[in-house]
């Protein structure tokens, strides 16, 4: 039987989820910790097949699919995923190409045209790091002071923070939503609702989670940004702006489901094992 | 049970423990990684967030 690699650089509960599903499902898999993989580039000297790509690092995530994609591998979710869906600037202007509504953004490549766009747009304005999640490094900047303070935190870190991705401060509940898509299906979707006192509905930051229903337009939007950035298995988020209605924020190509596991009871990991089985 | 290398208090490792899983001090907060050894596991310093981590 042809085994799924899960190519992983943390265990993180979701990774021990999908162990324990794959022996309740009778699903071969085998555990790479991506950290101690070497690979000869000009040779094809290992037997995966096909892979469930879970690193949790961008660069690390991107790069091993790369090389394993390169060499023939199935990986779920391909290069382009991570790429696109990895970075927000990236996944933004497809979003946008393709018609999807989500918060107007703007970026700046040095301190100083990011304060001629604050002189220029005014505030509020958040700052996400192109790279990176779980509300790391976002800020509501509400003016010149916040704003002069951040940036010039940024300008001293790796390059990647010198580019400043902007995005207006979208009027909503306070919360937003995860849908987990797999293949053509939105399987499972939670409300996470900020916690108290904080803008940011980010579990990790002490939100909570509850079950959303999965309506046809929320499915379709989910669909189309999924395609959008290529995608097999991906963690859409939106919010329901009050304005433009569905709007999606962020594209998770590693998604985390463990919190869409414990409010919907939708064994999200055995789906993923069974749609990645499906494509060998 | 192992003792933290940061502040020597108590550690668990959960009875279903697997490679490479982080486990965290109650007391201090440092974080481990767990690597096999002859007899268990052993405590690694574990990186537990980088700058590009996410999702």
């Amino acid at each position: 039987m042809t085994s799924i690699t899960i190519l992983y650089d943390t265990i993180r509960l979701e990774e021990k989820l999908l162990i324990e599903s794959a022996k309740k499902n009778n699903i071969t898999i085998e555990m790479v910790d991506c950290k101690k993989l070497f690979i000869d580039l000009d040779k094809n000297s290992h037997d995966i097949q096909t892979v469930l790509q879970r690193c949790v690092s961008y660069y690390r995530n991107i790069h091993s699919t790369a090389v394993l994609e390169g060499q023939g591998v199935k990986v779920v979710n391909c290069l382009n995923t991570g790429i696109f869906a990895g970075n927000k600037l990236f996944t933004h202007m497809l979003l946008k190409k393709a018609g999807i509504e989500t918060p107007n953004a703007t970026v700046a490549f040095s301190k100083d045209a990011a304060m001629k766009m604050f002189d220029e747009c005014g505030f509020p304005k958040i700052i996400k790091p192109t790279v990176g999640s779980w509300g790391r490094m976002v800020s509501k900047i509400n003016d010149m002071d916040s704003a002069d303070g951040i940036i010039e935190g940024k300008e001293s870190m790796h390059p990647i923070h010198h580019i400043h991705f902007f995005e207006e401060f979208v009027q909503r509940p306070p919360r937003d939503i995860r849908v987990i898509v797999i293949g053509d299906n939105a399987v499972a979707a939670i409300y996470r609702n900020s916690a108290d006192g904080n803008w940011k509905t980010n579990t990790h930051l002490g939100g909570s989670a509850e079950t959303c229903k999965i309506t046809n337009e929320l499915e379709d939007v989910c669909l189309k940004a999924k395609n959008t950035v290529f995608g097999d298995i991906v963690g859409v988020d939106l919010m329901e702006s009050e304005e433009k209605g569905l709007v999606v924020h962020e594209i998770n190509n590693t998604t985390e489901f463990r919190n869409v596991v414990r409010v919907t009871g939708i064994d999200v990991p055995k789906l993923m094992l069974e749609y990645v089985k499906g494509l060998q | 049970m192992t003792n933290c290398s940061e502040c020597d208090a108590d550690l668990s490792v959960p009875s279903d423990a697997i490679e490479g899983e982080i486990v965290t001090c109650a007391e201090c907060g440092a974080s481990f990684e767990l690597v096999k050894a002859p007899n268990g596991f052993e405590l690694k310093p574990a990186q537990t967030v980088g700058e590009d981590w996410g999702q």
